[in-house]
């Protein structure tokens, strides 16, 4: 596959809002196919059709564990990596400054 | 070839209002406050956050089935200006005691009541298999730092 068409399968896989959901709860905490359809307003098959897609763009991994498939954040796409966690920090670092300002109003 | 490949550290800053003593507080003791639920490694929901209070010190996240799952370690602990810990979870949320990428957390007095917080997360590339990463950089000499503009635009639509 060449550098264009792959870049493009990941641009195209993340288009389209509802996967972008699924590959945000996959970043957030690996899980199946059947936890995914639970957490998110989208049927089973949806979601499956879903992570195809975004495997398909280097952008999800899977894993058998037990009986069921584990879908994380494809280990071989660094850019996917670091840009989760680019993602995560912010979220992070807000949720801790907004902390920092109910820590002080409490102590006035 | 046997050129390592590096990837750009994660930088953030954020200004809080307090002063570096709490604020380095509310960041290690209070940690289990603000972590995103949402995000953890255990089977179970997140209950809490600990980081332990010295060089050496645990960081582990605590399920609600009482499960504790290490994340890393208390590099430098260095209250209140800075903070060193190692993030030691794997692309597919595993601990690994091989694996060691660092967040350094600086916490810079801004005025009298607050603090400028500048997080770096950085060993990235310690993250990917050292051989696919070779591959890749052979296929793509330039080409992933371009894709990755690609991913900013998409996730920013």
């Amino acid at each position: 596959m060449t550098y264009t068409s792959h870049a493009l399968k990941a641009l195209t896989a993340l288009g389209d809002p509802t996967r972008r959901l699924v590959f945000e709860r996959v970043a957030a905490h690996p899980s199946s196919v059947g936890e995914l359809a639970q957490r998110l307003p989208v049927s089973r098959p949806a979601v499956s059709q879903h992570l195809r897609v975004l495997k398909d763009a280097g952008l999800v991994g899977d894993r058998p564990e037990g009986t069921r498939r584990v879908y994380y954040i494809d280990p071989h796409g660094l850019g996917a990596i670091r840009k989760w966690l680019d993602q995560f920090w912010d979220v992070a670092l807000e949720a801790y400054a907004e902390e920092v300002k109910q820590t002080e109003d409490k102590r006035r | 070839m046997n050129q390592t490949i590096a990837l750009a550290p994660v930088r953030k800053s954020v200004r809080v209002s307090a002063p570096p003593r709490r604020a380095f507080e509310v960041f290690t003791a209070g940690i289990g406050r603000w972590w995103p639920k949402s995000h953890h490694i255990g089977a179970s929901d997140l209950d809490t956050h600990v980081i332990e209070p010295k060089n050496g010190g645990r960081w582990f996240e605590r399920g609600v089935d009482g499960v504790e799952c290490e994340i890393g370690k208390v590099l430098v602990w260095e209250p209140p200006s800075r903070l060193v810990l190692s993030w030691q979870l794997t692309p597919d949320w595993k601990y690994d005691a091989h694996l060691i990428t660092e967040v350094e957390v600086r916490f810079l007095p801004d005025g009298t009541n607050a603090t400028r917080v500048e997080l770096e997360h950085r060993n990235l590339e310690r993250f990917g298999p050292r051989a696919d990463a070779m591959r890749q950089q052979i296929d793509s000499p330039d080409g992933w730092g371009a894709l990755l503009q690609l991913f900013a635009q998409a996730a920013e639509q």
